[in-house]
């Protein structure tokens, strides 16, 4: 059952790799989520080297977010237009990423640093859902409906200069927002090995104020070209994406996810944004434990280089 | 002639010689394939005493594999702000990656110290060549080291573990664990009378990855971009599939 990784150089039983794998593609099938913010710390738990997981956890998401973004493309989801100034803004935030990754592995603080970052992002994104969906499901058991959203602006980015027309979101806005919310995520992408949907698709509804029928579309779309970007940065900068490992995630992830869809039609989606929302916590409060609690070996060995 | 010549100058100093170690390992080289989980060495040979004369007395051996020495740096975590970051750091020059002995006796008895730091037998005596940091926080920073590599299973001491038949033949086994970096290995032997060394032999040993892996890690060192283009590669078309068989179904 042992398998050794020819880029994290150290042997793994490949079955827990797969059924990890498994794990987070039946939450991405689930949830319609990537899984990356939970490949990632579960693969450091497990003794990958970190540089190596979050490498190869974006590989894993090109694979995972790829038949989604062509579902959607076929169904016409996908807003080209908005799309492509969030790969551009990706990419160009990915190269950015690079730069401050190396220069935080020089300092010895990547570690704490994705740990910090992670905790940050994924509490205030669970608090936040988790809130929302109990407001929703207390409303629908109260029988009161929620009242309908008006199209809001938000108006720091409704004075931003050069607007132009995105007619698949219905938007008249200034390329820049979406090419910095692009670049922010392109960055979390090289620094932490997740797709970032969980921060693009509330900032895309939240903050552009985009139609939701593309939303989901344009994400996948976003996340499948920067994960691949994000890929070549790491082998070509830093050596560390592990083919055999992200093979083995896909495997499984790709089994998973078809029994997380399956899943998933059983079940309210008020439901779904509330497990969610807890397994999102989950994660949050774990890691914050690790880091605010003193941990069992205080040293830790960096190099050779 | 000229052989013949040397020939007759080494039996005449072989002759001379007070004592010869005599060694071979179960393996020259050890391949890292897919299946590879750890290996042990088998170190094994014998002691050539001049004219015959066995003692009566069991010899002292220490056996050392030693793997490539590295620069590392060792960080310290400390309490800033509610959170535990790294803080302190001391950088060693000549860290092996894998170092074990095996004894024949505790290494307290059977070396003297100036021997021990000479020949780097124990891993208390190695010699990690401290670059940065100050007397009291280089040995904090080495024992966390020492620590963290023994459990590691990369560095190891196992003292009375070598096994001595008529005070001739010796043999130790050495357990290589599946994490021990690749590189050309020495695999040293001590005989040591009195807390001397008196005798020793090296053999070298490659530890290398053979086969998919060495082809999977060539490839990623010398064509990263090719590499990064097949993985993604790899990533779309197993995504893709599994699209196909979903719509399908």
């Amino acid at each position: 059952m042992t398998l050794y990784l020819p880029i994290a150089e150290l042997s793994v039983n490949w079955l827990v790799i797969v059924g990890l794998g498994a794990l987070v593609g039946f939450l991405s099938g689930m949830f319609g989520v990537g899984g990356g913010f939970l490949t990632t710390p579960l693969l450091i738990f497990y003794g990958i080297p970190p540089a190596v997981a979050v490498a190869s956890s974006a590989t894993q998401i090109t694979g995972a977010s790829v038949s989604g973004a062509l579902a959607y493309w076929q169904r016409g989801g996908v807003d080209v237009k908005m799309g492509g100034v969030l790969v551009a803004g990706g990419i160009a935030g990915a190269g950015m990423g690079s730069i401050v990754f190396r220069w935080l592995q020089e300092l010895g603080q990547i570690d704490v640093t994705i740990n910090l970052v992670y905790v940050l992002l994924l509490g205030t994104v669970g608090g936040l859902m988790f809130k929302e969906s109990l407001t929703t499901l207390r409303r629908a058991s109260s029988g009161t409906r929620r009242p309908t959203r008006l199209h809001q602006h938000n108006r720091f980015i409704a004075a931003l200069p050069w607007k132009t027309r995105f007619y698949k979101s219905g938007l008249y806005i200034s390329p820049l927002a979406p090419l910095l919310l692009g670049a922010l995520v392109g960055m979390l992408t090289v620094i932490m090995g997740v797709g970032g949907g969980f921060i693009l698709v509330p900032a895309m509804i939240y903050l552009l104020g985009m139609s939701a029928n593309s939303v989901v579309g344009t994400s996948l779309f976003q996340i499948v070209f920067v994960t691949a970007a994000t890929t070549l940065l790491h082998s070509v900068q830093s050596q560390t994406v592990d083919i055999v490992l992200a093979g083995l995630l896909l495997v499984g992830g790709v089994l998973g996810a078809q029994f997380g869809v399956r899943a998933a039609r059983k079940l309210a989606p008020e439901k779904l944004r509330l497990g969610l929302a807890v397994i999102v916590l989950a994660v949050a409060i774990r890691l914050a434990i690790g880091l605010t609690w003193q941990p069992a070996e205080l040293f830790s060995i960096f190099g050779p280089a | 002639m000229k052989v013949v010549g040397l020939l007759l100058l080494w039996l005449a100093l072989a002759g001379a010689a007070p004592v010869r170690l005599i060694t071979d390992i179960s393996q020259n080289r050890i391949d890292i394939v897919y299946t590879f989980k750890g290996t042990e060495l088998l170190v094994f040979g014998a002691i050539q005493y001049p004219r015959g004369s066995v003692p009566d007395e069991r010899p002292g051996l220490a056996v050392v594999v030693r793997g490539p020495a590295d620069p590392i740096t060792i960080r310290k975590k400390a309490r800033v702000a509610g959170i535990w970051i790294n803080t302190a750091s001391v950088r060693f020059e000549t860290a092996p990656g894998f170092y074990a002995v095996a004894t024949s006796a505790p290494i307290k008895t059977l070396v003297d110290e100036r021997n021990a730091a000479i020949w780097e037998i124990g891993v208390d005596y190695l010699q990690l060549s401290p670059s940065t940091g100050y007397g009291t926080q280089v040995d904090d920073f080495t024992r966390g080291l020492i620590d963290l590599r023994r459990r590691a299973g990369l560095w190891s001491e196992q003292e009375g573990r070598i096994g001595i038949t008529q005070n001739i033949l010796y043999q130790a086994r050495v357990a290589i664990p599946a994490s021990v970096p690749v590189g050309v290995y020495t695999a040293e032997i001590y005989l040591i009378r009195h807390g001397h060394v008196i005798a020793r032999s090296a053999t070298p040993i490659t530890i290398d990855k053979s086969g998919f892996e060495r082809w999977v890690y060539v490839a990623a060192q010398t064509h990263g971009l090719l590499y990064g283009l097949a993985a993604v590669a790899l990533a779309l078309l197993a995504g893709w599939s599994a699209g196909l068989v979903v719509r399908r179904t």
